[in-house]
């Protein structure tokens, strides 16, 4: 399979729960560059049990390719649950912050368009407005399109956290 | 589950040192040898091979070899082997020999000392990242913080190499935590929340594997790897006579199901037989067991098999469906799958599929022109063949003389034949025949060996000899690496470059010579000068269909067609 195939396709989010333990993140990060799959975005942090971290990583492919994806996570010793996070079935957000050129004569622009896309300002200089803003994908790329006129100077995101909408949760248990 | 089972059994309370726990762990595993090479972070461990005798330390010349006998003892004994060697360059130098376990599914544990764990990260003496570097190429691995955690991890480091889908396990031990003190206390079976695999069959799945071998008109099964770490052998037979079932094996399928038998095609493949290929391109239903479709199998996969409804057994979910899309996937261990299987499947006679493969049988016979000087290769393993037979263990380093050995070696049993499928590693043959004979003293382990890939190795005659191990070296020597010289000769236009070993060859008689190689106690190589023009056939180019496969001996032809082009790989 050449690489171009392997790293098209659409967008799919997966939610890997894993021992909370040193080194794992290394063996999923060395699967996917040994295996040359993509990873868009990645977010990992602790679960509400201490020994269980949870990985949300975004990465693309057809179905064949995502269906190896996930088999070779779930192979992973480390490896507790691996699900699929489609995007009907999931609640999913991503943090960013955004430093924007902001002039004084241009400020009260920005101000309506973190107003309308309830984001908030959390530093301010002479120059600039850092803002923070939560949101799936789309949301987060019209703002940044609305900001791009004013000049966008940096940015930094979390990368994507994902849940499955209703009362179904990823047990700890391996299926 | 029942809280019974995860409750610590303590097996002695009192702390012991991390030497003594590893040692005694080793003990628990049933280990009876271990090959290492020493270095000063393992000194506490290897004073217990000094006053302790449960566990022989086989000192090798180099630790690259100390994995190979690791492996070639696990492949002939089925059970776990084990190298122990020092930090930096001792655990570098296995590298390779973790790479081939990894890709052929063989259970070993592999220790690698380590630099204190408050030295970890500075740069220090002989340090190497170990872990880190193997990352890929290990189906898990320890880097162990406190002494306290090596019963556990050890403990899991063997279970997790012997189940599931086999592979190597790499624990990394600081020299401060082998120092450290700590209880030995291990639960009855180790309990790992992310490793649960999958054995037994889905019963649903294995109907339809069973209707769909009612309904087949042409079925072939295809034998891999997977049947003999499962020890599949007797169920393959049952189910290839029960259902009269012409059976392919892949190069580490070689001895699941005997080469002789009326049912055998023989290898498939590159260098497999004209007429398992042929076979395969006009089934209509192809059995994979425990194989996973690997290139040097399939040639162009798009063109491989294309009439059948392919069945997909197979203990790791990520082999199926990732060369091949399966009609009908199967996870689970081959054994347990086609034993129940079996149970399903009815009496059947398929007298005109049988026939045709007869025919091609017929019209594609393995071939070469036998003559006494030089001696063909083929003919040199057609007689060891007829000499040694199943009092021999066999296996090879990596080449043109171990497609021979596949093709002419008449395998009768499971474990027979043990070779470097998956990563293609010259200078395995010798190290696991050292490891083969120590695993199975009652059989005579005869590694068929080329010229180039022995001397990468040799130092080891120095190991044999110093423990008496019984190996036999069968080398065919066409002063030359000749595979490469096979892929310069077809697709080079015979310029040979960098191809050459010269050495000066002894002419042997060939049958009495075999005849004292296996009668003469103790390590022996034979040197058997062969044709260096003698070419490895049929032949898939890489990257062809395995139908355009160049049957015989035609150099011209493969050179004025369509093969004249450099495969990819």
């Amino acid at each position: 399979m050449s690489p171009e195939e392997k790293n098209g396709g659409p967008s799919h989010t997966i939610a890997v729960l894993v021992e909370n333990k040193f080194g794992v993140l290394a063996k999923v990060a060395s699967l996917f560059s040994a295996r040359g799959y993509n990873i868009d975005s990645l977010s990992v942090g602790v679960t509400q049990d201490p020994t269980v971290s949870r990985i949300t990583l975004v990465t693309r492919g057809d179905e064949r390719v995502l269906e190896q994806i996930r088999k070779q996570l779930s192979k992973l010793i480390d490896t507790i649950k691996v699900m699929d996070m489609v995007k009907e079935e999931t609640v999913q957000r991503e943090m960013m912050l955004v430093k924007v050129s902001a002039p004084r004569r241009e400020r009260a622009e920005i101000l309506q368009i973190v107003e309308v896309f309830r984001a908030r300002i959390v530093d301010l200089s002479a120059e600039t407005l850092t803002i923070e803003i939560t949101g799936d994908d789309g949301k987060i790329a019209a703002f940044l399109e609305l900001l791009a006129p004013f000049g966008v100077k940096e940015i930094a995101r979390t990368g994507k956290a994902a849940l499955s909408r209703g009362p179904r949760t990823l047990k700890s248990v391996k299926s | 589950m029942s809280t019974r089972a995860k409750r610590p059994i303590p097996i002695k309370s009192s702390k012991i040192s991390g030497a003594e726990i590893i040692y005694r762990s080793l003990e628990r595993e049933g280990v009876k040898y271990i090959f290492g090479h020493p270095g000063a972070i393992l000194l506490t461990l290897l004073d217990l091979f000094l006053k302790r005798s449960q566990i022989r330390h086989i000192l090798t010349r180099h630790e690259q070899c100390a994995a190979h006998m690791a492996e070639g003892y696990a492949r002939a004994s089925g059970t776990v082997g084990v190298c122990l060697v020092t930090s930096g360059p001792g655990a570098t130098n296995l590298i390779t020999g973790i790479t081939d376990a990894y890709m052929d599914s063989i259970p070993i544990v592999c220790l690698t000392g380590q630099v204190s764990t408050a030295m970890v990260g500075n740069d220090a003496f002989q340090e190497a990242d170990i872990v880190g570097m193997t990352r890929t190429v290990t189906k898990h691995s320890y880097l162990v913080k406190k002494t306290d955690d090596l019963p556990r991890v050890l403990q899991e480091a063997f279970y997790i190499a012997r189940t599931g889908r086999p592979g190597p396990v790499l624990v990394d031990l600081p020299k401060d935590v082998i120092l450290g003190e700590a209880a030995f206390e291990v639960p009855e079976e180790p309990d790992i929340r992310g490793y649960k695999p999958t054995t037994r069959g889905h019963p649903r799945q294995i109907e339809r594997v069973a209707a769909a071998i009612a309904e087949a008109k042409q079925p072939i099964l295809y034998v891999g790897g997977g049947a003999i770490h499962a020890e599949a052998h007797a169920e393959l037979l049952k189910l290839a006579e029960t259902a009269d079932i012409p059976v392919t094996f892949t190069l580490l399928g070689a001895g699941s199901f005997p080469s002789a038998h009326e049912l055998s095609l023989g290898m498939l493949g590159m260098h497999g037989t004209a007429y398992a290929n042929y076979a395969v391109c006009e089934c209509d239903l192809l059995l994979a067991v425990g194989a996973r479709f690997d290139d040097r199998v399939t040639g162009k996969v798009s063109e491989f098999a294309t009439r059948a409804k392919v069945v997909h057994i197979d203990i790791d979910p990520t082999a199926i469906g990732k060369n091949k899309q399966a009609d009908i996937p199967v996870v689970g261990d081959a054994r347990l799958v086609l034993h129940e299987l079996n149970k399903l499947v009815k009496a059947q006679k398929r007298p005109l599929w049988r026939k045709r493969v007869e025919k091609l049988k017929a019209d594609f016979p393995l071939l070469f022109d036998s003559q006494s000087s030089p001696i063909k290769p083929q003919e040199a393993i057609l007689t060891l063949s007829q000499e040694a037979g199943d009092r021999a263990i066999i296996t090879t380093e990596v080449g043109q003389h171990q497609m021979w050995a596949a093709q002419y070696y008449n395998f009768t049993f499971p474990r027979q034949f043990i070779s470097s499928g998956g990563l293609g590693t010259m200078g395995f043959g010798f190290p696991a025949a050292i490891g083969a004979a120590l695993a199975r003293p009652e059989k005579l382990a005869i590694d068929i060996a080329g010229d180039g890939s022995f001397q990468m190795v040799m130092q080891e005659l120095a190991t044999a000899m110093q423990y008496g191990v019984p190996v036999k070296v069968f080398l065919l020597n066409n002063y030359s690496l000749g595979m490469v010289r096979q892929w310069q000769d077809l697709f080079m236009d015979r310029r040979f470059s960098e191809v050459g070993l010269e050495v000066s060859p002894d002419y042997v008689e060939l049958r009495p010579a075999i005849r004292k190689m296996i009668e003469t106690p103790g390590p022996f190589i034979l040197d058997v000068v062969v044709d260096p023009d003698e070419l490895v056939f049929p032949m898939v180019p890489a990257g062809a269909a395995t139908k355009d496969m160049i049957v015989r001996d035609d150099r011209k032809r493969a050179l004025s067609g369509k093969l004249s082009a450099l495969p990819d790989n």
